[in-house]
């Protein structure tokens, strides 16, 4: 992380601040600093981030569904400044921490309090190994990866303390399905990134965005969705990472139609709040891997809009993914328990293990170049579209064409 | 540092022993995954990421979980489990696989040359040299491990579930 002076000012700027305030304190304790440092700026950022999350969702949401969605809060003593709602997440985070916080009479009382606890702690450690910028990472592990996914696996633990601890039949049950469903989704989620990998040859983040740092004729850039064992690679991401983070149309565990909202029954207030705050964290560091991994992390597009900082183009991708995410919840209607498991577990799994040996045969062909090229990719693809067409066809055989018998 | 090392030893032996004495079947799972998360804390202190890492994934991640299915799929019911044995058949059986699983452990750890070389240690593998040993000279083993954990897994669901007819006869 060594700061190079030819960089831009913006480049360096929050390298040099850090650096500025680091200098203050006597050379013993500088290291503690450091990290400290890192630690406030994820939290101040990715906490704000947060809040501008939920005002985000909920103002695209209404559009989607024709409504307004908040536009009252402003702020206290300008009430003509209604600044369009922006400070509603404020106002929400209030009103959560003032709410009494109820535990149920025969809840294991300290499962039951250690499980908000726990899944926001693990959701948050998932930032530390992002590369945010050319010299932004918090932390650079050689196995960044494997931390990444690790970190990520308590979720589950959590999870089930919550429904198990609060005592209630609707959160056991709900907590059962969640863990399913985070079980058969880690394996599709898993597998789309081990191609990458396997390419690349290396578990650390910062490397494989450096491994995507370059432009066809300036413009095209080798980002890894550009390929097409990546842009399958991609797809399964999404979809495995919006049910890890079991947002719609994966929102099962919660599904307050059916289980009422499933291991969040029995939590009100703050811990409510905790949780909420783990899914849109547990959501934005798969964003972010996301992006790490596939969409260039940090890179400019293009050569020539190179002058914009890494670590805006990092949070311009972000909050483009997290936009998309909010699309797909607007459009798209909850599937059922027995349709999630058999997408996970007859189409994602095959098509991840494929894609595996597609990228396999594409590190291989390297030396390939000329006529031997355009074969390369025309094999690449042909190992994407068949067997999403011929799997496709089987697990769909039967349900289509619909016929509509009374809404003709 | 021998410090971190105890603190590190306390966690483990005591959620280890917590998971033991434990009444309630889902706490002693709870606590297991907390011994696991020690070890992982161990390899941490030792200076190898790759185990720690791989750690966590597969048995705070997964093994737990598949633990805890099997709690909650072969109990009906009561979850704070009795723990007494109900045979000396059992007893028997039980004394001799622990003996055999401590006596294979005593002579891994008493067979091991632990004088510690007061060279320099050498640098640190990267996860490319782990890798490429792995999958190349203990490609072997690694199968080998996977099956026995499969195994291992199995034989615990068959020892928990029930046997039960299907219908009570009419």
């Amino acid at each position: 992380m060594s700061v190079v002076a030819t960089d831009s000012f913006l480049e360096r700027a929050p390298l040099v601040f850090r650096d500025w305030i680091v200098g203050h304190f006597p050379v013993a304790l500088q290291w503690l600093v450091h990290h400290l440092l890192s630690i406030t700026a994820i939290l101040t950022v990715f906490g704000l981030f947060f809040a501008f999350t939920t005002i985000a969702e909920r103002k695209l949401l209404a559009r989607v569904q024709n409504r307004l969605g908040p536009n009252r809060s402003g702020l206290p003593w300008f009430r003509s400044l209604k600044l369009w709602g922006l400070t509603q997440p404020f106002a929400d985070a209030i009103k959560a921490i003032t709410k009494e916080d109820i535990v149920p009479a025969v809840a294991d009382k300290v499962l039951h309090f250690l499980a908000p606890v726990v899944i926001v702690a693990f959701s948050l450690l998932g930032f530390a190994v992002l590369p945010f910028g050319r010299h932004l990472i918090p932390v650079e592990l050689d196995a960044a990866i494997l931390y990444f996914f690790a970190a990520g696996t308590a979720t589950e633990l959590a999870i089930f303390m919550a429904g198990w601890g609060s005592r209630n039949k609707y959160s056991l049950l709900a907590a059962m399905r969640a863990l399913a469903q985070l079980i058969s989704y880690e394996l599709p989620l898993i597998l789309s990134v081990v191609p990458v990998i396997l390419v690349t040859g290396t578990l650390s983040t910062g490397k494989i965005v450096l491994d995507q740092g370059f432009w066809t004729w300036g413009f095209l850039p080798h980002w890894h969705v550009f390929t097409p064992w990546g842009f399958a690679g991609f797809l399964i991401f999404l979809v495995a990472a919006l049910a890890e983070s079991n947002r719609s149309p994966f929102d099962l565990p919660e599904a307050e139609s059916e289980l009422i909202a499933g291991h969040l029954t029995e939590y009100s207030g703050f811990k409510y709040a905790l949780f909420f705050m783990a899914e849109y964290f547990g959501l934005t560091a798969l964003s972010g891997l996301g992006i790490t991994v596939f969409l260039g992390g940090w890179q400019a597009p293009c050569a020539f809009l190179e002058f914009i900082p890494s670590w805006l183009w990092f949070m311009g991708k972000l909050a483009g993914m997290i936009v998309f995410f909010i699309w797909i919840r607007g459009t798209l209607l909850r599937l059922r328990i027995d349709q999630l498991t058999r997408l996970s577990w007859q189409f994602l799994v095959p098509l991840a293990l494929l894609n595996l040996g597609n990228a396999a045969f594409w590190s291989l062909t390297s030396g390939w170049t000329g006529p031997l090229a355009f074969a390369r990719w025309g094999i690449s693809v042909a190992i994407v579209i068949v067997p999403f067409l011929l799997l496709g066809r089987r697990l769909t055989a039967g349900y289509a064409p619909r016929t509509y018998r009374y809404a003709a | 540092m021998t410090f971190a090392l105890l603190l590190i030893a306390l966690v483990l032996l005591g959620s280890a022993a917590a998971a033991m004495l434990s009444r309630n079947l889902i706490h002693s799972a709870l606590l297991l995954v907390g011994a696991w998360a020690g070890i992982a804390a161990f390899y941490l202190w030792a200076g190898a990421e790759f185990v720690a890492f791989a750690q966590v994934l597969v048995y705070v991640g997964a093994v737990s979980m598949v633990v805890l299915f099997a709690v909650l799929l072969t109990r009906q019911g009561a979850t704070a489990a009795p723990v007494e044995f109900d045979s000396y058949q059992r007893l028997v059986g039980s004394l001799i696989a622990a003996g055999g699983v401590g006596g294979v452990l005593l002579g891994a750890i008493f067979g091991t040359p632990l004088d510690v070389p007061a060279a320099p240690s050498p640098a640190a593998l990267t996860v490319r040299q782990l890798g490429l040993q792995l999958m190349g000279q203990h490609g072997a083993a690694l199968l080998i491990v996977g099956v026995i954990l499969t195994v291992a897994l199995l034989g615990a669901i068959v020892i928990a579930a029930v046997d039960q007819p299907e219908d009570p006869a009419p």
